[in-house]
């Protein structure tokens, strides 16, 4: 059967009810009728030899480069760079896509006889790899050819002596990146594009940079004015991306981009029932939902995100392209809307989601407050071209329990935030002007993001900017079966039910709104017309 | 008693009641239905039906309880085993088809030789429409789906192959169930089969066994226009009567005969056996003799063209009564 495209139900009386995430669990909900359920397109095929497409990309690439092997000498200096634990999500099956195109480009740089070759995990402030996470991406044989000899290393965004200052860009953003990767004969980046706000000039300009350089796009005011950030050309966080990659490339930096695409099959087998149409399910899919749901609801939250978070999504290469990153990233996307792509007609008085347990900044970790925000505003919210899925002045329903739990390890800042900012204002403009410099800057959080597996100190602000366009999109935010405490902290609603949801929202839009959900996972992007 | 069936009430109740995910999803009405992905019917595989631990455990159930039932339901009185004895399997049996009952009784009453290895043909649009259907009847009879409104290439190989293989094949070639308990023409399944294979055909006449189990009204039959409300509601249920079963000579085809005229010859057969249960085996093969020909004898077992009733009244008379008169004339 061939690939069916997304999906828009209109819900009838026939409707069965809708798989809603919440958090370490999912449940039914009984949508209102009339409501519309946004459902991803199926997966596309994969390609068949993994391995041959990538070593045919490399011989030919898009764009204004030779072919990987010409670029090869020895006694050059290579470095090759790479996305972090954030992509993909779930973390897919192994091999994963970085360890089979970094595997090709080192048989080709061996065969070229390049000795000096260094791997750089592009983590801008996230928090660095554990070396089970860098052996998950890379595989064995590329960690134990490279990490003993310290040739492994892990973008350190503090560290003055490895930053090189390229210059600032025609709007006065300053540019300053990796410094081994910008004084490399050649860049290689190796890109996992899971949604369309990845990749590009994005991939150095911001994976690699400092914080010097970041908060010229990663503040209150970029945000705002990326409608959406998913939608490279709308987006401002992308134009000032794109204009520090064109410095970069002026400056000499040779990048010769390598992006991937991936399917949206996202869960295997046992949970394959969470991506399927409800009205689809079969009595394996009705058994193993009332098994994993019931044994999830009685799991305690920590053994159950232990459980969610072994899970290995089964995504599959549906495409790879190398050369010049512009013209590599055009043909990305192309590959990403086929995956992604949804036409909507119309938007919606209340959009309403899901949440589920991870994002892309709480892989093996714990999806806080602030988290669970940015995946609801930052991310679903924003997964758009067009307009919003939800009208401006409308609502936000969204499912999870938003425990103020946190991981003291990975977010620490986030704990202060939560308790010191969020306490004070939740207006990005406000934090950013008044708490973001001391956040960033504090000896504290720098050195446990330099020696631990700390997010950087300022990471829970770009959280909260993520969200910059939906709150001043939106007029009100609910989270169904939150902590109150905790939502209303974050300066949501607090709702006990859809029903009381739905009662508060009338508040806002009236008592006969229109009602859209949107069905993630798997992701997909509404083109709303 | 009553209070296992008060208990088996709430249960049904209870199963009725039952919403999604309990229960199967509805479909919305906004939303076509795709094509079922099949797994029924003529793709069902039934090759697992034919491993030697099922045919184990399907020879220990019809030996042990399925023969005994037989016996009991329906003691029957076999005439022709030894035409069977002198043939070399793999055979196609071709019999009349007058009861759902048909295919066990006559399983039930194959020599032992033939009893385990053999296939039987069934309507994949009624025995494997669905998959719990599939699997019994895979088990049971060792039934294979046929397709039997329409001359099918996939379901003339599978039946081929598994008679290359070996194993006997069990045919209706009437296509169904008769309607009326009168003779229905016959189809060339089982002819054609024959001389793809090179394999003889036994034709085989059961006696009696509408009795046993008539054929229901369907349930997805509109009852009939102008009934009176007394049309009978004894169908479907098992009661006990003698049958008889009636095997004849193996029959193979001339080099130059087509299957379409084998087919008449085996219908031709199948009908001096059906002669033969009320008379004897001399007066049978007389009434269709070159020197004495009864006229429309050949055709006697398909019953008069005459008005419904009619044709009713000129079938056999009920088992009590059976005996006073020639059959069917």
């Amino acid at each position: 059967m061939s690939r069916r495209p997304g999906f828009v139900l209109e819900v009838d009386r026939s409707a069965p009810p809708t798989l809603v995430w919440s958090g370490e669990g999912f449940g039914l909900e009984t949508l209102p009728e009339g409501s519309r359920v946004i459902y991803a397109p199926e997966p596309v095929k994969a390609l068949d030899d993994p391995y041959a497409a990538i070593r045919h990309a490399l011989l030919h690439p898009v764009g204004d480069r030779d072919p990987l092997p010409a670029l090869l000498r020895p006694g050059m200096k290579l470095t090759i760079c790479f996305d972090d634990v954030s992509l993909p999500l779930p973390p897919m099956e192994s091999p994963d896509v970085r360890q089979m195109v970094i595997e090709t480009v080192l048989d080709m740089a061996a065969e070229a006889g390049v000795d000096d070759v260094v791997l750089v995990a592009a983590l801008a402030l996230h928090r660095r790899m554990t070396e089970e996470e860098l052996r998950h991406a890379l595989g064995d044989r590329v960690y134990d050819a490279f990490a003993p000899h310290g040739l492994l290393t892990q973008h350190d965004a503090e560290d003055p002596d490895n930053l090189l200052f390229i210059g600032e860009t025609d709007e006065g953003e300053e540019v300053e990146i990796n410094k081994r990767a910008a004084t490399s004969d050649l860049l290689v980046y190796v890109n996992v594009n899971l949604v369309a706000m990845d990749g590009g000039h994005k991939s150095v300009a911001t994976g690699l940079a400092s914080y010097r350089s970041l908060r010229h796009h990663h503040n209150p005011h970029t945000m705002r004015h990326s409608k959406s950030f998913m939608d490279q050309p709308a987006s401002e966080l992308h134009s000032a991306n794109w204009r520090m990659g064109r410095l970069i490339a002026e400056a000499g930096v040779k990048v010769f981009q390598i992006e991937t695409t991936l399917n949206n099959d996202t869960f295997p087998p046992a949970f394959e029932f969470l991506q399927k149409r409800e009205w689809e399910w079969t009595l394996r899919d009705r058994a193993k939902y009332l098994g994993v749901s019931t044994a999830l609801a009685k799991t305690p939250p920590r053994l159950a995100r232990q459980v969610l978070h072994g899970i290995r999504a089964p995504h599959a290469l549906t495409s790879v392209q190398a050369g010049e990153v512009e013209a590599v990233h055009a043909r990305t996307l192309e590959h990403v809307w086929a995956q992604q792509g949804v036409e909507v007609e119309g938007q919606t008085d209340i959009l309403t989601m899901g949440l589920p347990y991870i994002c892309p900044y709480n892989v093996n970790s714990i999806m806080n407050p602030i988290l669970v925000a940015c995946l609801g505003l930052g991310y679903f919210f924003n997964m758009y071209r067009g307009k919003p899925l939800v009208r401006e002045g409308g609502v936000v329903i969204m499912w999870h329990p938003t425990r103020p739990e946190f991981h003291p390890g990975h977010h620490p800042s986030y704990i202060d935030f939560y308790e010191q900012v969020l306490t004070e204002t939740i207006d990005p403009t406000r934090m950013h002007k008044e708490f973001e410099e001391s956040f960033a800057t504090d000896p504290w959080y720098v050195h446990l993001y330099r020696t631990g597996h700390a997010y950087h100190g300022v990471h829970p602000f770009y959280m909260w900017y993520w969200c910059a366009h939906a709150l001043a999109h939106v007029g009100r935010v609910i989270v169904v079966g939150g902590d109150a405490r905790a939502v209303r902290r974050l300066g949501f609603s607090p709702a006990s039910s859809l029903d009381d949801a739905l009662e508060i929202a009338a508040d806002v839009v009236g008592p006969s709104p229109t009602l859209t959900h949107v069905h993630n996972p798997p992701l997909f992007m509404a083109d709303v017309h | 008693m009553a209070g296992s069936r008060f208990g088996a009430g709430r249960l049904t109740a209870a199963v009725r009641a039952a919403r999604f995910p309990l229960a199967a999803p509805s479909w919305p009405a906004s939303v076509d239905r795709p094509d079922p992905e099949r797994k029924v019917g003529l793709d069902y595989d039934h090759e697992w039906s034919r491993r030697y631990p099922v045919r184990l455990a399907r020879a220990v159930v019809m030996d042990n309880v399925a023969r005994p039932a037989a016996r009991l339901v329906a003691p029957a009185t076999v005439r022709g085993l030894e035409h069977l004895h002198h043939v070399e399997g793999p055979v196609i049996f071709a019999c009349n088809h007058a009861s759902h009952i048909d295919t066990p009784l006559l399983l039930t009453n194959l020599p032992v030789e033939f009893r385990h290895k053999t296939v039987v043909a069934a309507a994949s649009d009624y025995f494997f429409d669905r998959t719990w259907k599939s699997i019994v009847w895979s088990f049971a009879l060792a039934a294979i789906p046929i397709e039997r409104s329409k001359v099918n290439r996939r379901s003339a190989d599978t039946a081929a192959e598994l008679i290359a293989d070996g194993w006997n094949l069990v045919i209706f070639p009437e296509g169904g169930r008769s309607p009326d308990g009168w003779t229905q023409p016959f189809r060339g399944g089982a002819a054609y089969l024959a001389r793809r294979t090179g394999r003889p055909v036994v034709p085989v006449y059961l006696h009696g066994t509408r009795h046993v189990l008539p054929k229901s009204a369907s349930a997805t039959d509109d009852p009939a226009p102008g009934g009176s409300g007394t049309e009978s509601q004894r169908g479907g249920r098992l009661r006990r009567s003698p049958i008889a079963v009636l095997f004849g000579p193996p029959m193979r085809p001339d080099p130059d005969e087509n299957a379409h005229r084998f087919s008449e010859r085996v219908e031709a057969a199948v009908a001096t056996l059906a002669r033969e249960v009320h008379t004897d085996w001399w007066q049978a093969r007389r009434a269709v003799s070159a020197v004495a020909p009864q006229p429309g004898a050949e055709r006697a077992h398909r019953g008069p063209q005459a008005s419904p009733w009619r044709r009713a009244w000129a079938l056999d008379e009920p088992p009590a009564r059976r005996g006073a008169k020639d059959w069917p004339a």
